[in-house]
């Protein structure tokens, strides 16, 4: 290889896509590590803590996209206070400084300021494509200046963030010759939108394929915009309210019958369901569809929609659908890929949720199934041994049963064999989240079996500390762990502290690691961060006995990070 | 910390005992005593995590940290004639597992459709001193609607006609829509009234006459 000009190589590279393989590439040899290095574009960073943006940007000056990610996965449930960190600004600042021309970033879980939305619209000139998801810290006036700033923006795509909505005149931001737009959405907007300003855009963007209205937009301007863009392949409709013997209606379901491109449906956050018919047309083509968010469509005008999606690879669905409504995805939904049930009653017990039977019906049905995430009331040993032999390309399988520690309930025992099963079965299973009620032989099974598990969720679980260690032993591939309301001490977490540099991270909480171990831990293991978060002041300083409520811990580049606030201790 | 969940008299592994079958839960052969003697102690296992989980104080109760650990094991250790006790779910933080924008666009939902809390908007009248609040969701129909309005405001509203409004009155019931617009009451059909509508305002006199002069 030392034959061939650096072009060569660097053409070579080009086709090697993943992060990884250009990971394991740039390890190879030191020229191949400048080669790849100079023509990298896209980066991925799974920890903004594990590196700086110094560093990121020595070594790859070609960047053109980049991904962030901030908290920790369970922040997305409360678990992790507000003001932790994971700040963006320093990394739009440092990009703004330095010559890199970014087009792209992706950002989850991490905090978003105006500021930092203004400073990156104003400083990369070439900025095409924004996504935040799960981000939180910004309001309009940072989408303003987006809209106003970034020329030849061709992507915005905001999933699930908390914006403080100060008014819907962003999109008037949008200068008239702003013409690029490829991909909008802006679901999660709580407020209103200037209606006319959204039709205009629409009207000078040819390139529009994905828009994803927010609940300010009614049907009459869905309908409106369906006309000025039949070539959208991804939809999320608003407000889906109307008078279905009203002209705009009429109009509408004429309209929809030009949109023979609509592979993606999303939205219906309000919802008449005497409207649906209209979008019957096109629920033949759909490979993706979202209701997750529909609260308004159950019972059999839900089940008559699906009933018309046999090509559906994607569905997001609340458990309202109901065993019996999943057996008709199973029957309907040949090509399924990815299913999963959110809860639609997240206080109570719910009336309609589903069980173990919908789960075995889905798995019977729907042979290409490779990633699931289900909420139910109940599971059993018995289905999910038969749900593994149903569906042996399990790559992601998180199961969640409401009750925490639920048994089996027919026979009242741990599910243990249950998601033994699936571990021993899915010889491609990547990623797992138990529920219910678990012994450590649950672990012993993981560990023995799922060989390629990179991120594991526990809560609830396990009966030792050989349950943690099975796992830590057992699972070579492991890269995230999380564990919360466990009873790990010290000696899960101190008998192989070397695994932790193998691995992105490790969360905590709840378990009953101590202040000492922790310290051990972090003296033992200088290249690690291990962030101890002591809420309410329970900790004092000198007592090493204490068990630490939540424990964060990851490998990093930088040592301890300088904007961690005061209840956070970098032991 | 070790709790019992016997596998066996020993510290090793048992390997028989642990040995993975893919049979149906409960079916043992007589080598498998580590499972059944697991089975007896687990089929009744009281788990609570943390007694504090489960306080009627609530998700946000941090007890002393210096709180012994003893909750757990004792709690685990119950015997036989326990009985499952389930964690209520409305008290544990972060549980179930889902995004908070997830969870807080349902409870947004749910004060939007008024489950229990009602839907109550204001309702103003043209000279009256001060507003009143009316629970739509109380009502099944205009009509159930306009009485009450009538009644809370002592006065009387005339029959609705789709080509004339409500002519003949001096009053006129109308709405403020999620638009912004003002638009008359008994046009759209109930159900898409009830999530339009943000407020009433009934008018009076020259106002009220308008559309009927037209």
């Amino acid at each position: 290889m030392n034959y061939f000009p650096d072009e060569v190589l660097e053409h070579v590279f080009d086709f090697v896509a993943s992060h990884r393989d250009r990971n394991a590439v740039s390890l190879v040899c030191r020229l191949w590590h400048r080669v790849e290095r100079l023509s990298r574009q896209r980066v991925f960073v799974g920890n903004c803590y594990a590196l700086s943006p110094e560093i990121l940007i020595a070594r790859f000056p070609g960047l053109k996209s980049l991904t962030l990610k901030g908290k920790p996965h369970f922040a997305d449930f409360n678990l992790v206070p507000h003001d932790w960190g994971g700040y963006v600004q320093p990394w739009i600042e440092a990009l703004s400084n330095s010559r890199i021309g970014l087009e792209e970033l992706r950002l989850k879980r991490m905090v978003v300021s105006d500021e930092s939305l203004e400073l990156l619209s104003r400083s990369l000139a070439n900025f095409k494509s924004l996504v935040l998801v799960s981000c939180e810290g910004f309001t309009t006036v940072g989408l303003a200046a987006i809209a106003a700033n970034c020329r030849f923006l061709r992507e915005l795509d905001l999933q699930e963030n908390e914006i403080d909505d100060h008014s819907g005149h962003w999109l008037s931001c949008f200068p008239d010759s702003c013409t690029s737009l490829i991909s909008l959405n802006f679901a999660c907007l709580k407020g209103e939108i200037n209606l006319a300003a959204l039709e205009r855009l629409v009207a000078r963007s040819p390139n529009l394929r994905s828009l994803r209205l927010n609940r300010a937009v009614p049907l009459e301007t869905l309908q409106n915009i369906l006309m000025r863009a039949p070539q959208l392949v991804d939809l999320g409709t608003g407000s889906y309210i109307h008078d279905p013997d009203s002209e705009t209606y009429n109009k509408l379901k004429h309209t929809i019958l030009k949109c023979k491109s609509i592979r993606n449906l999303s939205g219906f956050l309000e919802v008449a369901p005497r409207c649906l018919p209209a979008i019957y047309p096109i629920c033949l083509n759909l490979t993706s569809l979202n209701l997750s968010y529909a609260a308004g469509i159950h019972g059999s005008e839900l089940v008559k929609l699906i009933r018309r999606c046999a090509k559906l690879q994607r569905l997001w669905i609340l458990d309202c659908i109901g065993d019996k409504g999943l057996e008709v995805v199973a029957s309907t939904c040949k090509e399924l890929q990815e299913l999963r049930v959110f809860p639609s009653d997240v206080l109570g017990v719910g009336h309609a949720a589903v069980t173990e039977n919908g789960l075995v019906a889905i798995s019977a049905g729907c042979p290409k199934l490779h990633s699931l995430l289900y909420f139910c009331q109940q599971m059993t040993n018995a289905a999910l041994i038969v749900v593994a032999k149903n569906c042996p390309n399990f790559i992601r399988f998180r199961l969640c049963i409401l009750e925490p520690t639920k048994p089996d309930p027919v026979t009242m025992q741990p599910l243990d064999d249950g998601f033994g099963a699936i571990v021993q079965s899915c010889k491609h299973l990547r990623r797992l989240s138990l529920s219910g009620l678990l012994t450590d032989r649950v672990f012993l099974y993981i560990g023995m079996y799922a060989e390629q598990l990179e991120m594991l969720s526990v809560a609830f679980a396990g009966d030792s500390d050989k349950g943690m260690l099975y796992v830590l032993n057992g699972c070579k591939k492991l890269r995230k762990l999380e564990i919360r309301d466990c009873p790990y001490g010290d000696k899960a977490l101190l008998t192989d502290v070397g695994k932790y540099e193998t691995m992105r991270s490790l969360w905590m909480s709840s378990c009953e690691v101590t202040l000492g171990g922790c310290k051990t831990l972090a003296k033992e293991m200088p290249r690690l961060n291990v962030e101890i978060i002591n809420e309410h002041d329970q900790m004092e300083i000198g007592s090493e006995e204490q068990r630490v409520e939540k424990m964060y811990l990851y490998r990093t580049l930088v040592g301890p990070r300088k904007d961690a606030p005061e209840f956070v201790w970098t032991l | 910390m070790e709790k019992s969940v016997n596998y066996g008299d020993h510290d090793d592994l048992n390997l028989e005992a642990t040995e993975l079958r893919l049979g149906l839960p409960g079916i043992s052969s007589s080598s498998d005593i580590g499972y059944e003697k697991q089975s007896s102690s687990a089929s009744t296992v009281v788990v609570v995590r943390n007694n504090k989980r489960a306080s009627p104080e609530g998700i946000m109760t941090q007890e002393s940290s210096t709180k012994s650990n003893s909750s757990v094991s004792d709690a685990r250790n119950v015997g036989p004639d326990s009985h499952h006790q389930p964690l209520a779910k409305a008290q544990v933080v972060g549980w179930p597992p889902i995004r908070s924008f997830r969870r807080n666009s349902f409870q947004q939902k749910k004060t939007d459709q008024g489950d229990g809390a009602g839907m109550y908007v204001k309702v103003s009248m043209d000279g009256a001193p001060y507003l009143r609040k009316v629970d739509l969701k109380v009502y099944k129909s205009y009509p159930e609607l306009l009485t009450a309005l009538e009644n809370m405001f002592k006065f009387t509203i005339g029959e609705y006609s789709e080509r004339e409004g409500y002519n003949g009155s001096e009053y006129a019931p109308t709405y403020e829509d999620k638009d912004g617009d003002w638009m008359l009451v008994g046009d759209v059909p109930w159900d898409m009234f009830i999530f339009s509508c943000k407020r009433l305002r009934i008018m009076k006199g020259s106002e009220a006459r308008g559309l009927g002069c037209l």
